[in-house]
Parts: C-alpha cells; sequence; structure tokens
C-alpha cells in the first residue's frame, strides 16, 4: 500500500511539473500581459519600472528559473493583476466554489439515489419513464445553458430567486460561507442547482442500474423469502449494495464539479476560482493560471486516490484481490 | 430475415429501434439544414445588405419593416434567428466533425501501434491516455485554449488534443483481442508487412467500437464547443457557432429578450438528444457482448 501510495504521488508531481511548464511557456507565448496592464499615458520610465516589477524584462527563461525557485519555498508566484501571492488568491476564492461543488453534489445524491432507486425497481411504471426521459435530458443539456434557462425563469420570470453574486457571507471559522443566511441561501439554491442537474441524471441512471442488477440477486430473494418488510429490503440489501458505485462516481465527479464550476460560476457571476481562472486567462495573468492549473491537477490526484481507498474500504472483494 | 452480409445485417438490427431511425432522420435534416444553410435560411444574417437594425430585438412573430416574419424573433443588430442558427449550427457540426474525424485518424494509429508494439511503446501511450483522461475534458480544452489563443482552428487543435485518448484506449482494447485471433496469425505466416496487416485486417475489425464513441464523441464536441465559446475562449465573434449566439444573447436575457440565448439553445440541445439516441442504439446493436 506504501508502495503504491508512493507511486501516485511520484505520478501526481510529474504531471504537475509537465503541465505547469508547458503553461508557463504557453502563456508567454500568447501574448505579452504587460500589453494589458501598464498605463500607456505613463511615460516610458513609469513603464519600464512596472515591467520590471513583475519580472517581465527578464528572458524567459530566467523568469522560469525564478518560478522553480519560489515553487519549492511554497510560492507560485504573484498576480500579475491583484498583486497578491497567487496562491492566496485562489485559496480565498476556494471556499466559494467548494460550497457550490458540495450543495451540487448533495442535491444529486438526495434527489438522483430515491429517484434511480424507484425506477429500477418499477422500470415498467409510467412515473419511472418519466424519471427516465427527465434523466437523458438532463444528460444532454448544455450546463451553461441550462443555467441560463433558470435565470430566464426564476429570476426573470417569477423575480423570486436573484439572478447572479453570492449574497450575504457569514464567517465560521474565518471563512466566508453562504449558506447559513436567507440571502446568502438564496444566491446559492440557482448555481447549486444548475450544477447538480447532470450529476442527479448520472445518479439516477447508477441507481436504476445497480438497483435492477442488484434486485435479481439471491440475497434480496432470500431476504424477501425470510419476510423481511420491503422497507427493510430496499434500505438495506439494495441500498447498501449500490452505494459503492455511486460513491466512487460521485466522488470522481466532485472533481469535474470544481472544473465545471468554470461555467456555472460564470453564468451566476458567482465568485469562485472558475471566474478567477477565466477573468485570469482573459487577463494572461500567468501566475495565478499556473497556481490553479498545479491547485486542481493536485486535488484531481488525491481525489482519485481517496476514491480508490474508500471504494477499497466498502468493498471487501478489492482488498482480498490486493492482498492475493 | 435477410442477413448475408454485416452492412444488411446492421442495418436490419439498426431499424428495429422506430425511435433511432426518427432519431437517424432528425440527424440527417440537421445535418442537411446546416450544410445547405444558404438556401435554407431565409435571411444571410452576415451579410448586412439583407439585415436592417431598425429590425432589432424584435420579438418572435413580429413583422420586419419590409415585411420580413421573424418567426423566432431577432438579435440586437436585427439578424433574425432562426437564420443565425442555422449558420451557427453549420460552425458547431463542422467544428466537431473536422475534430471527431482527426482525433477517430490519431487514436486508430496509436491504439494499434500500442497493441501491436507492446512494451515500453505501450506503456508510454497508455500512460498518457490514462493520464489525460484522468482529467475532464472542458478543464484540459481550457487550458489548451489559453495557451493557444481563440480561433476556430485552436478550438479543433483543443478537440482533437482532448479526444484522441477515448479512441486510442477503446482500439488498443479491441486491437489486443483482435491480434490473438487465427486470422492474424495466418496474414504473419503469409509473410505480410505489420503496415497491412494492421491497417488492412485489424483495423476493419476494431471499427465497431470507434463508430459508437465517435457518434457519442461527436455530441461531445459540439457540447464542449459551445461551453468554450459561451466562456469567450472558443470561436471568434465573426463566426458565431450555436455556443456564441447563447452568450450574446446572455447580455438581453436579463432584461427579458429571452429568444436570443432560448432557441440557439433548443437547437444545441435537440442536437445532442438526436446523436445520443443514435449512439445509443449503435452501442446496443454494436456491442459484441449483446450479440446473439
Amino acid at each position: 500500500m506504501l508502495a503504491y501510495l508512493i507511486r501516485r504521488f511520484g505520478q501526481a508531481i510529474l504531471v504537475m511539473s509537465v503541465m505547469a511548464t508547458i503553461v508557463f511557456f504557453g502563456l508567454y507565448m500568447v501574448g505579452n500581459p504587460v500589453d494589458l496592464l501598464i498605463n500607456p499615458e505613463d511615460d516610458l520610465l513609469a513603464q519600464e519600472a512596472a515591467i520590471r516589477r513583475l519580472g517581465l524584462d527578464k528572458p524567459v527563461h530566467i523568469q522560469f528559473f525564478h518560478f522553480l525557485g519560489g515553487l519549492v519555498q511554497g510560492d507560485l508566484g504573484t498576480s500579475f493583476v491583484h498583486n497578491t501571492p497567487a496562491l492566496e488568491l485562489i485559496l480565498s476564492r476556494l471556499p466559494a466554489t467548494l460550497e457550490l461543488a458540495f450543495l451540487g453534489v448533495f442535491f444529486a445524491l438526495v434527489i438522483g439515489i430515491p429517484l434511480g432507486m424507484y425506477a429500477g425497481l418499477y422500470p415498467k411504471s409510467p412515473v419511472s419513464r418519466t424519471i427516465m426521459a427527465g434523466s437523458v435530458i438532463g444528460f444532454s443539456t448544455p450546463n451553461f445553458w441550462q443555467g441560463l434557462m433558470l435565470i430566464m425563469l426564476f429570476a426573470v420570470f417569477w423575480r423570486i430567486l436573484p439572478a447572479g453574486g453570492r449574497g450575504e457571507t457569514v464567517d465560521v471559522l474565518g471563512i466566508p460561507v453562504s449558506f447559513l443566511t436567507w440571502d446568502g441561501l438564496s444566491h446559492l439554491f440557482l448555481p447549486a442547482l444548475n450544477v447538480a442537474i447532470y450529476k442527479i441524471s448520472l445518479v439516477i441512471r447508477l441507481t436504476r442500474a445497480g438497483t435492477a442488477e442488484i434486485g435479481l440477486q439471491d440475497y434480496v430473494k432470500y431476504a424477501r423469502a425470510r419476510g423481511l418488510s420491503e422497507w427493510r429490503v430496499i434500505n438495506v440489501h439494495i441500498l447498501k449494495n449500490i452505494l459503492i458505485p455511486v460513491v466512487t462516481v460521485v466522488g470522481l465527479e466532485l472533481g469535474n464539479v470544481i472544473a465545471f464550476a468554470v461555467v456555472t460560476e460564470t453564468v451566476f457571476a458567482w465568485p469562485g476560482i472558475g471566474k478567477l481562472l477565466i477573468d485570469s486567462i482573459g487577463l494572461l495573468d500567468r501566475p495565478v493560471v499556473v497556481a490553479y492549473l498545479m491547485l486542481t491537477v493536485f486535488m484531481f490526484v488525491m481525489i482519485n486516490l481517496v476514491v480508490d481507498i474508500i471504494y477499497s474500504l466498502l468493498d471487501p472483494r478489492i482488498r482480498v484481490k490486493r492482498r492475493a | 430475415m435477410v442477413a448475408d452480409t454485416p452492412l444488411k445485417r446492421f442495418i436490419a438490427d439498426y431499424v428495429s429501434s422506430p425511435l433511432a431511425v426518427i432519431a437517424a432522420i432528425g440527424m440527417a435534416l440537421v445535418i442537411l439544414a446546416a450544410a445547405f444553410a444558404e438556401f435554407v435560411a431565409p435571411q444571410n444574417p452576415y451579410d448586412l445588405m439583407t439585415v436592417n437594425i431598425l429590425d432589432g430585438s424584435l420579438e418572435p412573430g413580429e413583422t420586419g419593416f419590409d415585411g420580413f416574419y421573424y418567426w423566432l424573433g431577432s438579435d440586437e443588430q436585427g439578424r433574425d434567428m432562426y437564420s443565425a442558427m442555422i449558420y451557427g449550427l453549420r460552425i458547431s457540426l463542422v467544428v466537431s466533425v473536422i475534430a471527431v474525424t482527426s482525433a477517430v485518424f490519431i487514436g486508430l494509429t496509436m491504439g494499434m501501434i500500442a497493441a501491436w508494439k507492446g512494451g515500453w511503446v505501450e506503456s508510454l501511450i497508455m500512460r498518457i491516455v490514462d493520464i489525460q483522461l484522468s482529467f475532464p475534458a472542458l478543464f484540459v480544452a481550457l487550458l489548451l485554449l489559453a495557451i493557444l489563443g481563440k480561433g476556430i482552428d485552436k478550438v479543433i487543435i483543443a478537440l482533437i488534443l482532448i479526444q484522441w485518448a477515448y479512441f486510442a484506449r477503446a482500439v488498443r482494447g479491441a486491437a489486443l483481442v483482435e491480434i490473438r485471433k487465427d486470422y492474424v496469425m495466418a496474414a504473419r505466416c503469409a509473410a505480410l508487412s505489420p503496415h497491412r496487416i494492421l491497417f488492412r485486417h485489424v483495423m476493419p475489425n476494431c471499427l465497431p467500437p470507434v463508430i459508437v464513441i465517435a457518434t457519442v464523441q461527436i455530441a461531445n464536441a459540439i457540447a464542449i464547443e459551445a461551453a468554450l465559446s459561451f466562456l469567450g475562449v472558443g470561436v471568434p465573434i465573426t463566426e458565431p457557432s450555436l455556443g456564441l449566439l447563447i452568450a450574446n444573447g446572455f447580455d438581453y436575457l436579463l432584461s427579458g429578450r429571452y429568444w436570443i440565448s432560448f432557441y440557439p439553445g433548443v437547437a444545441l440541445l435537440i442536437t445532442l438528444v438526436l446523436i445520443n439516441l443514435v449512439g445509443d442504439h449503435l452501442r446496443d446493436i454494436l456491442n459484441p457482448r449483446m450479440n446473439k
């Protein structure tokens, strides 16, 4: 297990460095952030001072060595635009994204599992067919358009929810969160729903397939034959077993949610890391893009690892196989 | 049932599902409309002679000053939304079809090389595929476009780079199975060149999974391109795809002019559903495990 962990870490670090290098040089090729950042009305002396302050007067390979030197000391560079350390900037935006992602996944599980189980238990009923048709549409609808339509319905036509922004936040342990105030919650609901709809469809499909398969297993038949209540059969014998694939996929999807939050955050002007990335790409704010990339890659590798571990905890068969 | 050639059997299998047939017909209509946009669209939305700014922001069903009927409304510049959508559909389809075709080509080659060579070549190719597929496609596309810049060609390059991996993985799996079969052994005994064995003997047998994945990936490519254009890193404003049309309408949505983003989105959704329906059915009939 330890060797496995070390190998995974090694791989993560390799991927992070390769991607960071490519993005570092790639952004250098696309354009010069100086053109966007300095005041063209300034005299040449002031412009040169600004360029020097950003470290952009040196050749790109020297800039890269500076970046590497900073990296070793845990410094991912300073944002050209915001003039704060890139890592600090991203971490200050991270809670907003995480809040959105967790609520979205929560919606997906709470809505998706019961609907999927119903569709799996009663595949022929019209309700199940409606659920499945809905999940096909949920799958196919482009995320950003879905967000626009939510805004159109809830904010423009019915005027019951705000169209964007984060609303009032409360500090919990120094981290601002929205879900504790009514205003924050009303701002959070639509973006979270936007994040959730695709996941709900996914969870419905997984749960339905799992329920239909497990419903035919001998131990379920035996549980019914023993005269256990249907409630107990469904909630203990079936639910526990379908949770394995659902947990894996939803765990893996958490990374996807954070990556796709770029779209939702842009639609709803939600001040998370996704919006920060899009703004930084537009402004060629290289330190922020590179730092975002390294953090996200690291996060993905960690999520994959954690899911693998949880998976082996939930399914004893995998542990047995590994030992053998 | 007359089932003498694989093609006839395939067609017989395909028409067994009425829904899939309807989806295929719908898809054909969508492709035709996009291909012949000049003849299908009532207006050329990018010809300044036919677009009148006085007809801007008309609601669906209104008539313009010159008597032109805007049944899906018009945008801020007075462009007929229905026409703009058909032209936008064309750009969406062209981008995704070029990208997926190139990705199929690269993926087929890489997958077969991996299966044939084995050893460190296979490990290297499959490692890259694994690592790439562990990240969401949109995330990879965003970063690629961040370093490539904007433009239709850049979007296509980004789509190829994110999609080849799906094909490489599927082809390697299929090719590994095929290479162990007797006919490949026979071809080797006949001292045919590896190139000929791979491309003439093995490749045709690896195509069914590729066809299924390609169908689904075209839908994915359209969706990713739309999302990228919406985020402002995709196609340029002069060649608006469906995604960019939706993005343009975003600014007017809050003032109640919903149709500028609503209808292009509906068109996008219908296209994606049609492709996915065809793809689902293809998967059912081409899946070797389901063959009777």
